[in-house]
């Protein structure tokens, strides 16, 4: 690993970790080197995956990308940072440290050893999830693809890279996951991960709010703050799995989604502290802060801020699929897939007698009923990731409770916009009333970003390519990244890129 | 549960007496009513059991084998005015569903060997009916190529099961009444449905026997057809082969036979079989096939074969796995394979032809997942490649284990004119034919293979395996493969299967083992026979059965 005067060598490890052959192309902790099978399928695969990258990764040429790179497992490891040229970087294959002792910690299984290999029973249904996982991840940086032209900063560019290029190794860490444990199967699957194109009208990717494109960066940071979330949370459940492989890669993984996160809360929030002070700009000359105006001062109004919030938290919820799903508790039961914080919750870890509430629809009002735990894992999961997308939506309220505004955003109802389970053939306003056809249709402009509003944004992404500079729609941050100023070069652009 | 033995001989014989003469032989039934195979019953009025029908094969298989001078066998009662009842009730009715399924379809295989007997090898069995036939008793004769039936004013042929038990006469009872005795429909549902039966006149006119015979005209009635059959004869040969006790060594959960190797794997309830191919080559000619008599390497194998399959199909119901593998040089295998069409006019030869036949017959309608292995080493060739073509999928070894033997030979496999038509199934098709079914193309596309050693790319490209995977893939495959088929609904899998193997055409055998077998096994499990105050159950308390008289 060669460091420079500029960047200073990496932080030195400190938390355990483990032997990893850096000469090896692909940088992994799982015996690469002494495994034939995998050298073979991943070997075949690399291409393919790097050809895909040239194609469907970002459209805008750079030289090289202040990027981390995971190079060990252990508490620093994970987090090396250099300037390397994007398709150079090297995508890992990283799974969390064994713990030799650990058992299956729910489910029919509860107390037996963790499994370190596919039991046939259950391969099918594995497959399936991790496929499901694994398409997600190169969709993303598809939808993201071009939004490097209109970046409003070096520093917001180099944060989507970021996103992209561990989005990419998230793609090999299922990949790896496939190949190693699924024999031709698997490695057919893992070939269809590169077939299948987000928005590809015959081959699309499997759920649906990863065929949506991307328009525009505020788009960007609602799909990392809320979509990127829902990933989170998957994998959170994946990482209780009784196959152990599986629960460590996600495990690792989920270090990564943290940063995530981190670019989506804060590229809001920056969003909206501009709007803010934008607003109160023109309020303190006596002028009134509406969307046009505020349009007009170059930021992007707080009700199109809170439509964006809208759609991409309705689409992501959808994401979870039925309250109640027959797949959910079998995947459940069988110890494939747990539930957010499993060992965190206090019962029995079988759920076979338990029950819970579920909203639903009828007679044009929302009612409850009580319905088995097992059937509504599903439900179990959306809740906690709803309310942890509340978290984010107070931080960014405290950016206009800074600036002393009254107006505030709010997440919607549960049942707004929703084309997946007991919500999806009803109309509900975001703050949750049942809505006839009619009073939707009449609304719905006012909730979801109408193409007015998408272009109203698009006139303002306007890349700003000068170091430390930033497009006037966002504030910069508070701090760079690795503890480099935010005027820091971290990303050299290609020649023609500039131009 | 009582392990059951297949082993036995005339000497220990309870129930059967075997009595040869010259060109004919008899076989009388005089069931020891104190001879059951497991406690709770008295098999009254020559009614029977497994243990019954065990000596019963094992006599089907002596006159074949041990008795080339005999042409035509006469069935008969030892008792007084009783042929045989059928199989015994009481019994039936203590059993588990599973013990009555497994008892059905080997009585049914017993009864589709004496069939096989008179098509193939000369021996026609005749039914000299001396009392009544019930049930089961007629099924016994109707296995027969002629029936006689007594004209003694009282004796009659019956299926009581219906209209007395509310179960199906299931051991090709109604099939071969309107099948194989052409039997007007109408008239065999009047049959069937009155219990005491018909006697002589109307069961001849009916076709429901061939001819009734008064006492004193009986012997020299029974005599003067068997000698007819027995003219029409093209049996041939003196000396016999002496079926002697199989050389079958238990080792824990390892059974050992002369050339098969069977590993119970509990855990996994899986059996892997192995069949070892011919160490040396075969005798030069028919003498020498019949101077090594049981120890021929076809024979031997078919032996162990057959004994494996029923002990493991009786005695181990949770194995639902079976996985074959063969181990051996292709080239012996070949030699033997190819001797036996060469010598098929040796009646040993063509015995051993027609018993590997009919054991190949019985996985095909076993109900268990089979799943053949093809490796280095094996030798599916001929006709050991019937047993992979047996099997519901079969996976072979691109190239070879690199780790374990990278100098070794990878593996082929060879069709010959075995694969094509001489050991045909159920259904009377090769099951090369029944694998293309609506394949034309690709049947001819194999046929054009005989002979050729094919290694995995071929054989995959042919379609005859359904997978073939290099070392890297292959054991985890195997092993993912094994598990997900542990994991399934075994019933489902046993409905699944069945369906699968048997395609085109049907025949009296499909129809037995497949509807009427089907049928009886849904009747067996419903209340109105097997319920407390079912049919079955209430046979012999004085009560009728009580019937949910829904139709479904």
């Amino acid at each position: 690993m060669s460091t420079d005067s500029r960047t200073g060598p990496a932080p030195s490890p400190t938390g355990p970790l483990s032997k990893i052959d850096y000469t090896e192309r692909i940088p992994n902790n799982v015996n690469l080197a002494g495994d034939r099978r995998l050298q073979r399928a991943l070997e075949a695969w690399q291409p393919k995956f790097l050809d895909w990258w040239t194609t469907l990764g970002p459209a805008l040429p750079t030289k090289d990308v202040y990027l981390r790179t995971a190079i060990a497992v252990g508490r620093d490891g994970w987090a090396h940072f250099d300037h390397v040229p994007m398709e150079e970087y090297r995508w890992g294959i990283f799974l969390a440290e064994r713990d030799t002792e650990r058992t299956i910690s729910f489910g029919k299984h509860k107390g037996e050893p963790a499994w370190q290999e596919i039991p046939g029973e259950h391969r099918a249904d594995l497959m399936r999830l991790i496929v499901v996982q694994g398409d997600t991840e190169p969709a993303s940086v598809e939808q993201q693809r071009i939004l490097g032209n209109t970046a409003p900063s070096i520093y917001d560019l180099r944060n989507l890279f970021q996103v992209n290029v561990e989005e990419g190794r998230h793609l090999w860490a299922m990949v790896y996951l496939l190949q190693a444990y699924f024999g031709r199967e698997g490695r057919e699957e893992a070939e269809q991960l590169l077939k299948r194109n987000s928005g590809d009208l015959d081959a699309p990717r499997i759920l649906g709010a990863f065929n949506e494109e991307t328009t525009d960066w505020l788009q960007f940071f609602m799909f990392t703050y809320f979509t990127d979330r829902d990933g989170k949370y998957q994998l959170g459940t994946l990482k209780e799995s009784a196959f152990d492989p599986l629960a460590r890669t996600c495990e690792f993984m989920l270090k990564e989604e943290a940063h995530h996160m981190f670019v989506g809360t804060t590229g809001v929030q920056r969003t909206v502290e501009r709007t803010a002070q934008v607003m109160k700009e023109i309020r303190e000359k006596g002028g009134t802060a509406d969307a046009a105006t505020v349009l007009q001062h170059g930021a992007i109004p707080l009700d199109v801020i809170q439509k964006y919030l809208n759609f991409q938290f309705s689409v992501s919820m959808d994401l979870f699929g039925s309250e109640q799903s027959t797949n959910a508790g079998n995947y459940y039961s069988s110890g494939l897939k747990g539930r957010w914080q499993e060992a965190r919750r206090k019962d029995d870890h079988v759920l076979l007698d338990d029950t819970r509430t579920m909203n639903y629809v009828e007679d044009g009002e929302i009612r409850q009923k009580e319905v088995p735990m097992l059937s509504a894992l599903n439900l179990d999961l959306r809740d906690e990731y709803a309310a942890d997308c509340a978290n984010g939506v107070r931080r960014w309220n405290q950016e206009l409770e800074d600036a002393e505004l009254e107006e505030r955003l709010a997440l919607p109802h549960e049942g707004f916009n929703r084309k997946v389970g007991v919500y999806a053939h009803h109309h509900l306003s975001p703050e949750g009333e049942v809505l006839d056809d009619a009073t939707w249709e009449r609304r719905v402009g006012d909730w979801l970003p109408s193409p007015e509003d998408r272009q109203a944004v698009a006139s303002l992404m306007v890349p700003e390519y000068e170091y430390g500079k930033f497009a006037g729609w966002i504030a910069p941050p508070k701090t760079g990244i690795n503890d480099q100023p935010v005027e820091f070069d971290y990303v050299h652009l290609a020649e023609e890129g500039v131009a | 549960m009582t392990e059951v033995d297949f082993d036995t001989h005339p000497k220990r014989y309870r129930h059967w007496r075997l009595d040869v003469d010259g060109e004919v032989a008899t076989v009388s039934l005089a069931v020891d009513e104190h001879g059951g195979l497991v406690p709770g019953y008295d098999l009254k009025m020559n009614s029977y059991d497994l243990g019954v029908d065990i000596e019963l094969y094992d006599a089907v298989q002596r006159l074949r084998f041990q008795h080339p001078e005999v042409k035509a066998v006469v069935m008969t009662g030892g008792l007084d005015r009783m042929f045989c009842a059928g199989a015994n009730i009481r019994m039936l009715a203590q059993s588990s569903h599973a013990w009555k399924v497994n008892f059905c379809k080997f009585t049914n295989e017993t009864r589709n060997g004496i069939e096989d007997a008179t098509d193939h090898s000369g021996q026609t069995w005749l039914a000299a009916v001396n009392g009544t036939a019930a049930g089961g008793g007629y099924e016994l004769a109707l296995a027969c190529e002629e029936i006689v039936l007594v004209d003694d004013g009282s004796s009659t042929v019956s299926l009581p099961e219906v209209p007395l038990l509310g179960v199906l006469p299931g051991t090709g009872g109604l099939t071969r009444v309107v099948d194989k005795r052409h039997v007007r429909k109408d008239r065999a549902d009047l049959f069937a449905t009155k219990a005491e039966g018909y006697r002589g006149d109307t069961a001849v006119q009916w076709g429901l026997v061939d001819a009734t015979v008064p006492k004193r005209d009986w012997d020299e009635e029974i005599g003067r057809r068997a000698h007819q059959a027995a003219a029409r004869s093209t049996r041939s040969g003196s000396r016999g082969v002496e079926l002697t006790p199989l050389g079958r060594t238990v080792d824990g959960d390892t059974l050992r036979y002369p050339f098969v190797t069977a590993t119970l794997d509990r855990d996994a309830r899986r059996v892997d079989v192995t069949v070892e191919g011919p160490t040396d080559a075969p005798p030069a000619d028919a003498a020498g096939v019949l101077a090594q008599g049981v120890d021929y390497w076809p024979f031997a194998v078919t032996r162990a074969l057959d004994d494996l399959v029923l002990r493991l199909r009786t005695n181990e119901p949770l194995l639902g796995t079976w996985v074959v593998r063969t181990h051996g040089d292709t080239d012996l295998v070949l030699a033997y394979d190819a001797q036996l069409a060469d010598l098929a006019g040796d009646w040993f030869v063509n015995e051993v032809h027609h018993y590997y036949k009919r054991t190949v017959k019985r996985l095909d309608v076993t109900s268990r997942s089979l799943i053949a292995v093809i490796e280095p080493g094996s030798c599916f060739t001929g006709l050991l490649l019937e047993l992979a073509l047996a099997c519901d999928r079969q996976y072979m070894l691109e190239g070879v284990y690199e780790d374990v033997d990278p100098a070794a030979d990878p593996a082929t496999i060879t069709l010959t004119a075995s694969n094509d038509g001489a050991f045909p199934m159920g259904n009377g098709l090769s099951r090369l034919a029944s694998r293309f079914w609506g394949h034309d193309d690709d049947l001819e596309g194999a046929r054009k293979l005989l002979g050729e050693r094919l290694d995995a790319h071929a054989a995959e490209e042919a379609g005859l395996v359904t997978m073939a995977l290099d070392d890297i893939d292959f054991e985890d495959e195997i092993r993912i493969v094994l598990e997900e088929r542990a994991s399934l609904s075994p019933d489902a899998l046993t409905g699944m299967e069945a369906n699968h193997r048997f395609v085109g055409p049907e025949t009296v055998e499909t129809k037995i083992f497949g509807r009427l077998t089907a049928w009886q096994n849904w009747i067996f499990v419903r209340p109105n026979a097997s319920g407390p105050d079912g049919a079955l159950r209430r046979y012999g308390s004085g009560q009728r059965g009580d019937y949910d008289y829904k139709r479904v």
